[in-house]
């Protein structure tokens, strides 16, 4: 059992590209229908679980199936398969990276994919963005986070990245012991 | 100790890595950058090797900059560092902490961060596309050429969007920016 969790997410570890939620489809397609490991009501449950805690979803996945079949070991077994296949390419690309980008077409090619990724984040936020309920207090963090990423980017000022986080928790929590509920409106963002 | 700092700067990036991904790519940024490990541009890179590799993107960007660091012990520190936190925090929410998740406290803090990486990475993706893409122009010798090659594939992202069904996918981006920036900058 151990053997087949950890031979059957490395294959998922293997086959998913562009990182965690097109991880969750396939974890859905093989542990769910196929071996029915876990049911289609758990799957949703843990990934509203994976979207409230941290650390890539995949292994929020992968941990859970795991523990569900075969208890700690079974956790072990399954997140460890999940991550050797892109430690394994990763380390190896790592390798030869800093040659490969000797070559000047090919470093040629870099600018322009560093575009891309630029365009790729914006993407992934402005979607995160549409999808967000657009009420005052998150709107609030929202752009007071924004101004401040941007002003520690562009300028000498320094705050980590971590603490702005804080500082938008700790807003939200003191929004909600002072209203009554994260949905009051209103709060300032210092 | 080089170890030392990798394990505790991805062990951060693993607890506070909320929304995915690319919630964690700002955190990455902000770890790599305040060590001196990697520039900013080869970190981009990197980040478009992860999209275009299989596995999570956090544990790639984990592999290589440990790696890039210290070997490949330095690449199993900070691998195990960015996946100790959610491999935990996912046990005790299943073992003891059921409602947690519930708590009302627990939610306000949620709710308080959701927004806040939003905009993070917003300006993380803002601030990448204005460094290579718009500022070149404006420097003294006033390179347009990353000007163009950003409205072109912006238009050609999100144009492909509204005329396909599906719309190009992140690999099919990097791949044609990589031949576009392959063209517009020669190969010699």
């Amino acid at each position: 059992m151990l053997l087949t969790l950890f031979l059957t997410f490395a294959r998922i570890g293997l086959f998913t590209f562009g990182g965690g939620y097109a991880m969750i489809s396939l974890i859905e397609n093989i542990c769910v229908k196929q071996k029915q490991w876990i049911t289609h009501d758990d799957m949703m449950n843990v990934t509203v679980i994976a979207e409230s805690t941290p650390g890539p979803i995949a292994i929020n996945c992968a941990t859970f199936v795991g523990y569900r079949q075969k208890g700690i070991a079974g956790a072990l077994a399954a997140t460890f398969g999940v991550i050797l296949p892109s430690f394994v390419i990763i380390y190896t690309i790592s390798v030869f990276l800093d040659s490969f980008l000797e070559i000047v077409w090919i470093a040629n090619a870099f600018k322009g994919i560093r575009i891309a990724v630029g365009i790729l984040i914006v993407d992934v936020g402005a979607k995160m963005f549409l999808k967000m309920p657009k009420k005052p207090l998150p709107c609030a963090i929202l752009a007071g986070a924004f101004a401040a990423m941007l002003l520690i980017n562009f300028s000498s000022f320094k705050f980590s990245t971590i603490s702005l986080m804080l500082v938008a928790a700790a807003v939200s929590l003191a929004v909600f012991l002072l209203k009554g509920a994260p949905e009051a409106k209103g709060g300032e963002k210092p | 100790m080089i170890y030392w700092d990798l394990f505790m700067g991805f062990l951060k990036v693993g607890c506070f890595s909320f929304g995915g991904a690319y919630g964690a790519i700002p955190l990455i940024r902000d770890v790599v950058l305040s060590y001196g490990w990697l520039s900013e541009e080869t970190l981009t890179d990197m980040i478009a090797v992860s999209e275009s590799t299989p596995g999570p993107i956090m544990v790639n960007l984990a592999t290589y900059v440990g790696s890039s660091q210290a070997g490949f012990l330095g690449a199993l520190i900070a691998t195990f560092a960015v996946v100790l936190p959610a491999f935990i925090i996912i046990l005790l929410v299943m073992a003891l902490l059921k409602t947690a998740l519930k708590n009302k406290y627990v939610q306000a803090v949620l709710q308080g961060l959701k927004p806040c990486i939003v905009g993070i990475i917003l300006a993380t993706g803002c601030t990448m596309a204005l460094n290579y893409g718009v500022l070149p122009a404006f420097r003294e010798n006033g390179d347009m050429r990353p000007l163009i090659l950003t409205a072109g594939l912006a238009f050609l992202y999100f144009g492909s969007r509204k005329a396909l069904k599906k719309g190009l996918s992140p690999i099919g981006l990097i791949l044609l920016s990589a031949c576009a920036g392959f063209l517009t900058y020669g190969y010699v």
